[in-house]
């Protein structure tokens, strides 16, 4: 917590101690309403006082009142400004820090993780100032300014008051000692009932077709009752809370009151009325003392849930990044070509290698695919191009440079990419094919002809809109076929020196696979293009075709060449078509 | 599109409760219906909740009495002190001194001690000459008081001679008292000094309220009392009490009733214990039925899932669902839990406070409700302003979340396009607005709290001014301020109270109409099994005649005309573009959903005559989603099913080709699924594949099972399958022609209609649609 607190510039600073300033102000007053209070009370007890005298110290006790009130909106509004100006500062340096962050570093956090903790932790920390920058300040300020306006009046009252908030402390910390481990618990429970109930959905057909409702009914009452049993069980001990609570207060009151009548009755004639006032004034004084400590008791209740998202910010903000913008801008004599040198990768934790020693050369115009079982580390090898990881060993050079060495906006400009997972954006056909910096200048002709060559024109032309239709976040309103169509028109938009397509036709039924390729291969005859794939026919044409097995290379060659020489190779080759069609291709 | 959009589930979602149900009434009705099982539970509660108040409101009063009792404390006994002042004086007026002080004093003034004294040597001749003149004066005045003055003035060795130590009343008084008195009244005649016999001739005894005042005390509290100025404080005057004698103390100064109050104070202390007791039962009876209540619906939803046709979830994301699951009950049930019973609370604390305070005093009343309302005023006119900033911070905050949601998961992409400019902008837009709006909703949020608070200490000093003006009027006591400063305090907290609970109950209703939409939704017919059809014994044959059918609002049918034949122990595939109606075949033949037209046939039995759950054991289906839930590998596999060894499990995942695999992770087959992310997508597939070999059902489905797995691992699955398949029908949904080359019959489905139909070869030869598919993959 207190190391985002580094997020607080110097206005924020003086906003606080601005704050801190009204608040004791406020406070201030309304300590100072009870003597006025008191005067009331000696002048309403003793004969002869003048109405003018009373409505003098009414009208001095309303302006504290209104003075307070004053000084709380105003600390109310800079908290607010405070807060959300922390929030909004937070927000922009994870956003930041995460847009830099390798991929390596995103699959460690899961982007799930990354998401929530840009959000909801973000919130919650907000809260936390939000509210808390208020009571932090004003209950141990309340507290100890209230402990000494009392605790020379009477040491009787002084130790009444200070049991009662011993008695109110600790039930409230035995409470939070049975209740919060519970409440982690019941989050687990919820979050359990919600995954049973997400599974049942998910998977209706299945859970139907094997006659599984009541095997997943039962799982459900199962949580359900455990839940239900752990938050009674809490709730059954957090209702002593609220009458403990009146009762501790009331009783102060009372017990004040009755004490007090001792007191008098013993006192000197001069004492009485002052006793009787004072009397009076304490038991306020007294709530405010015993209201203070519960504010700073709840402070401590929010106080760990909040720690928990300012760590969660925290581990991300301190993330290095490892991959780091060169400053080469881009400018090559030759273009289109890639070129491994004994590149290997493998996780910093991890011992074994995720792609060992690979080397090869693709120049301008020519295909080369990667192929080979899943997890044999095809996609991590084409994802070390666009430095999405950066080589454990060995270099990744483009047109003879090492990726390293480019500026990372000029090294994306000679690519197009196309991932695994096809990426829409909210926004229009026309915004998502024209995605980004390296397509600003493009025009609609532009546009059309890439969503043409990418077999994509049927389908959006049918849409409401056509160019226009607003396709929706991460795409749920479009199949996935044709969202990968529209990623590839993205990266034919950007016509980029080398087009890399990870696994990009896997949604496409094969035969606009097969135009798609057809007519790209003629848009496209200048470009150099990476593929990975799962077919055997989508890369059987390509000039140079490495098969991946374990992160190693095991043959390389054309797909004659290798249909001879790569077991590997047949075995997948054969798995997918029959001899004779693969002699006949 | 779904029907319910799907609400944003952001933070601080429940502190805006700007939602609305559409028919709160018919919605708190139909809550209600529902809560009639916990009828007696909640009245008691409400009870409960009702007789709290009701001790509460009758606290103050008695808290009043309280008060006024201990200030019985500050009050001199006035009358007693008058008796005593009167009686006093009294004995000191002029008369007494007149009468009595001659006849003490005894003073010799006859001519021969006149003689005497001018005569004296003693006597030196100035005091002589004082005497003489003295001595004139006395002679002509006639005032008895005034002569004794005089006396008091003769010089001090003449005055031992006139005056004698004689006898009064059996009391020797020396001449040295009689000087005293003397010099004493010639000085001042209030500062009167009396010896003690003096005092005892000049006093009688008072008997005031038992106590006996002595003439000595007498003496002194006149002394005392004499000292009094008109500009004496009232201070000065208690100082002036402090220092007189105890009996007069005893008598004067004020009585407290110590044993009434400590009757008043057991009372209240009682009070407070019932009134916490009866919270805290009644909040444990809420807690009990809302929790159970909760508790009871979300079964209830559960098992509905399981009621409600598939064509349902075509149309709700399974988010809306699960949002009502958690979100919606625990509204509900959070709602029941506090609100309802606050509610109750405050409406009879309201109440029961403008009563108690007109009962009370009406001034005071209208004074405390008048001024409470005002401030209330000014704080509705906030919260209605607030309520559209809070509306606009999660509109902003949904935004802004969905542009991170939507960056980080496209991260790569953004990187490659070198997009983040264009994201940062976007950000710093939505950040900029969403801290905005942040600003003004916290703002206004925060406001309520102070303004609480003034409303209190308005009220206070409102009471406080008129509750003085009528004490000094005498038309209330000190105590009745006391007590509606309590009831300020009481009056004002319920109606912020009301109005938390009336928004907290207008979120209820909201969330109980969409949990009860959910509940009541129409289920699956219900079906009466005419046939019932025997999993070891049937034949597995499958006819399709003529089957037509149309998803719900889709204009097209999916299915027209569908005719086909599955022989015993044939291997059909059902290949065709993306969207040509091959899954719905499958839906349709495990009866998810209702055909609309013709008929399919288990070996010549209408489905429409067996139920679902027949059906579905009779067949086997693995389908592309891989669906496994958070639990082992081997709870994985076993899924339902009862009686399964681990022999069998550890038999399916060897052929399928995982046992190499499992034997490698940490717990083997008692591996957890969900924290591990070791397993691939395509062993998460045959893992799905492996379940559905476990069973032996005479039907086999596999709608696109092994699109995730490499090929050739596909192919070591595809043998295992055909060891499993041999004997019965089975029908396989393929991407991968390589997959269904060998099936007995191959249905070429376009556009919800089978074009083709016939072997690998035969439509090879053919030369159509499938041909033209087929040679796609070769295509340069």
């Amino acid at each position: 917590m207190i190391k985002l607190m580094k997020f607080f510039n110097k206005k924020d600073i003086l906003n606080i101690i601005i704050c801190i300033i009204f608040v004791i102000g406020s406070v201030w007053l309304e300590l100072k309403m009870p003597d006025y209070m008191s005067e009331i009370t000696i002048l309403v007890q003793t004969e002869g006082s003048k109405m003018k005298d009373i409505l003098l110290n009414g009208g001095y006790m309303l302006l504290c009142a209104l003075g307070s009130l004053i000084c709380t909106v105003i600390t109310g509004f800079l908290a607010a400004n405070v807060s959300s100006n922390f929030s909004k500062k937070i927000r922009k340096a994870i956003f930041d820090k995460v847009e830099n962050l390798g991929m390596q570093e995103i699959k460690s956090f899961k982007t799930s993780s990354l998401i929530t903790r840009t959000t909801n932790d973000v919130t919650q920390v907000e809260m936390l100032i939000g509210m808390g920058l208020h009571l932090l300040i004003k209950a141990p300020i309340t507290a100890v300014w209230a402990v000494t306006k009392i605790l020379n009046k009477s040491w009787q009252w002084s130790a009444i008051t200070g049991i009662a908030i011993i008695i109110l402390l600790s039930v409230i910390a035995i409470l939070i000692k049975i209740v919060v481990p519970r409440f982690k618990i019941i989050q687990k429970l919820t979050d359990k009932l919600n995954g049973i109930t997400r599974e049942n959905l998910t998977g209706i057909r299945v859970v139907r077709a094997f006659n599984a409702e009541k095997y997943e009914e039962k799982k459900f009452a199962k949580i359900n009752d455990e839940l239900t049993e752990t938050q009674l069980y809490n709730q059954k001990k957090f209702a002593i809370m609220s009458p403990m609570m009146y009762l501790v207060l009331y009783g102060v009151t009372l017990t004040i009151y009755f004490t007090g009548a001792y007191l008098i009755k013993d006192a000197l004639m001069i004492d009485k009325l002052t006793i009787f006032s004072n009397m009076i004034v304490f038991s306020s004084y007294a709530m405010q003392v015993i209201m203070s400590f519960l504010m700073l008791a709840m402070i401590f209740m929010i106080l760990p849930r909040a720690q928990v998202s300012a760590n969660r910010i925290n581990e991300v903000i301190d993330t290095n990044i490892n991959i780091k913008s060169g400053d080469f801008d881009g400018e090559t004599e030759i273009k289109g070509t890639v070129e491994f040198k004994h590149v290997s990768f493998k996780y910093p934790d991890a011992d074994e290698y995720v792609i060992k020693d690979i080397s090869f050369k693709v120049n301008q115009g020519e295909t080369i695919a990667f192929i080979g079982s899943t997890g044999s580390g095809k996609s991590t090898l084409i994802n070390l191009v666009p430095r999405f990881y950066d080589a454990t060993e060995g270099e990744v050079l483009i047109d003879g440079i090492n990726v390293k060495k480019y500026k990372i906006e000029n090294l994306m400009n000679k690519l197009g990419y196309v991932p695994q997972k096809a990426v829409m954006f909210n926004g229009s056909v026309n915004y998502n094919v024209s995605y980004g910096k390296s397509n600003k200048n493009i025009t609609k002709e532009n546009i059309k002809n890439a969503i043409d060559i990418a077999q994509a024109t049927d389908f959006v032309t049918k849409m409401d809109k056509s160019y226009n239709s607003i396709i929706a976040q991460s795409g749920t309103n479009i199949s996935g076929g044709q969202k990968q169509r529209l990623a590839i028109a993205r990266a034919i938009a950007k016509n980029p020196e080398i087009y890399i397509f990870d696994d990009s036709f896997s949604a496409l039924d094969y035969k606009t696979d097969a135009t798609l390729r057809k007519e790209l291969k003629k848009y496209t005859k200048e470009a150099t293009s990476l593929i990975v794939a799962q077919r055997i026919g989508t890369i059987m044409n390509a000039d140079k075709i490495i098969v991946l097995d374990k992160g190693k290379c095991v043959g390389k060659g054309t797909h004659k060449e290798l249909l001879k020489s790569c077991k590997v190779y047949k075995q997948i080759a054969l798995s997918q078509l029959s001899k004779e069609e693969l002699e006949n291709a | 599109m779904p029907k319910n959009e799907k609400r944003m589930p952001g933070p601080g979602g429940r502190m805006a409760g700007g939602e609305k149900a559409k028919d709160f009434k018919s919605a708190i009705t139909r809550l209600m219906e529902e809560l009639n099982k916990y009828k007696i539970l909640i009245t008691i509660s409400f009870i409960l909740a009702v007789l709290g108040s009701i001790l509460s409101i009758s606290a103050p009063s008695r808290l009043s009495k309280l008060t006024d009792e201990i200030r019985e404390g500050l009050i001199i006994n006035q009358h007693n002190l008058e008796i005593i002042s009167k009686k006093s004086a009294q004995n000191l007026n002029e008369e007494t001194l007149k009468n009595v002080l001659p006849k003490v004093l005894s003073i010799k003034l006859d001519e021969k001690t006149i003689g005497e004294i001018l005569t004296s040597k003693n006597i030196n001749n100035e005091d002589k000459l004082i005497f003489k003149e003295i001595l004139e004066s006395i002679k002509k005045e006639t005032d008895q008081i005034k002569k004794l003055y005089l006396l008091g003035k003769i010089p001090a060795s003449i005055q031992k001679i006139i005056i004698p130590d004689t006898t009064y009343e059996n009391m020797q008084i020396t001449s040295a008292e009689k000087i005293e008195l003397l010099t004493s009244i010639s000085k001042n005649i209030k500062n009167i000094k009396l010896s003690k016999n003096m005092q005892k001739i000049v006093f009688d005894e008072i008997l005031i309220d038992g106590v006996k005042i002595s003439e000595k005390d007498q003496y002194e509290f006149i002394k005392e009392m004499s000292t009094i100025s008109k500009n004496d404080k009232v201070e000065d005057i208690y100082a002036k009490l402090d220092k007189m004698p105890k009996s007069i103390k005893k008598v004067v100064n004020p009585t407290m009733n110590i044993k009434k109050i400590k009757q008043i104070s057991l009372f209240l202390l009682c009070l407070y214990i019932c009134s916490a007791l009866f919270t805290y039962i009644q909040s444990i009876i809420m807690s009990t039925v809302s929790n159970n209540f909760a508790n009871n619906l979300r079964g209830r939803i559960s098992n509905k899932i399981n009621k409600l046709p598939l064509k349902y979830f075509d149309k709700h994301l399974s988010g809306d669902i699960l949002s009502r699951v958690t979100n919606d009950v625990d509204t509900i049930a959070q709602t029941m839990n506090q609100s309802l019973v606050s509610l109750i609370s405050s409406i009879t604390l309201f109440l029961g406070t403008i009563i108690m305070m007109f009962h009370t005093n009406w001034i005071m009343a209208l004074t405390a409700i008048i001024s409470s309302l005002i401030g209330f005023i000014g704080m509705i006119l906030i919260l209605k302003n607030s309520q559209k900033y809070f509306k606009q911070r999660q509109e902003e905050l949904g935004n802004l979340n969905g542009h991170i949601e939507e960056i980080y998961s496209g991260l790569n992409v953004v990187k490659a396009y070198n997009g983040k400019e264009e994201a940062d902008k976007k950000f710093d837009k939505y950040n900029e607005k969403v801290c905005e709006s942040n600003k003004k909703s916290q703002f206004l949020s925060g406001l309520m709290q102070p303004i609480m608070m003034f409303i209190g200490n308005f009220g206070y000093v409102a009471v406080c001014i008129v509750g003085a003006m009528l004490t000094m009027n005498d038309i209330i006591t000190f105590g009745v301020i006391v007590a509606f400063i309590t009831y300020v305090r009481l009056f004002t907290s319920p109606l912020s109270q009301i109005a938390q609970a009336m928004t907290s109950l207008q979120s209820a209703a909201a969330a109980s109409e969409r949990v009860f939409e959910f509940i009541d939704e129409k289920e699956m017919s219900k079906e009466v099994e005419k046939t019932h059809l025997n999993k070891d014994k049937v034949k597995g044959e499958i006819t399709f005649e003529n089957v037509s059918f149309k998803y719900d609002g889709n204009e097209k049918p999916t299915i027209k005309n569908f005719t086909a034949e599955a022989h015993p122990g044939e291997k059909i595939a059902i290949v065709g573009p993306t969207g040509a109606g091959k899954t719905t075949m499958v839906n349709l033949l495990m009866k998810f959903y209702e055909i609309n037209n013709g008929d399919i046939k288990i070996d010549g039995i209408s489905t429409k005559n067996l139920t679902r759950e027949n059906i579905h054991e009779l067949f086997t289906m693995v389908l592309q989603d891989t669906w496994l839930f958070d639990g082992t590998i081997k709870e994985n596999i076993i899924f339902n099913r009862k009686h399964v060894t681990e022999e069998e499990v550890k038999k399916v995942c060897k052929e399928v080709g995982l046992d190499h695999f499992i034997k490698t992770l940490n717990n083997g087959y008692n591996t957890s699924l969900s924290d591990n992310d070791s397993v691939s997508a395509g062993q998460r597939q045959l893992l799905t594949i492996a379940r559905g070999m476990i069973e032996n059902s005479p039907f086999l489905i596999l709608d696109e099972a092994t699109s995730n797995v490499d090929t050739r691992t596909e192919e070591l699955v595809q043998e295992a399958m055909d060891k499993l398949t041999k004997g019965k029908t089975s029908f396989i949904i393929a991407h991968r022609l390589s997959t269904i080359k060998n099936a007995d019959l191959i249905l070429v489905m376009n556009e919800g209609n089978i074009i083709e139909q016939g072997t690998h070869e035969n439509l090879m030869k053919k030369n159509g649609f499938y041909a033209k598919l087929y040679n796609s993959q070769f295509e340069e």
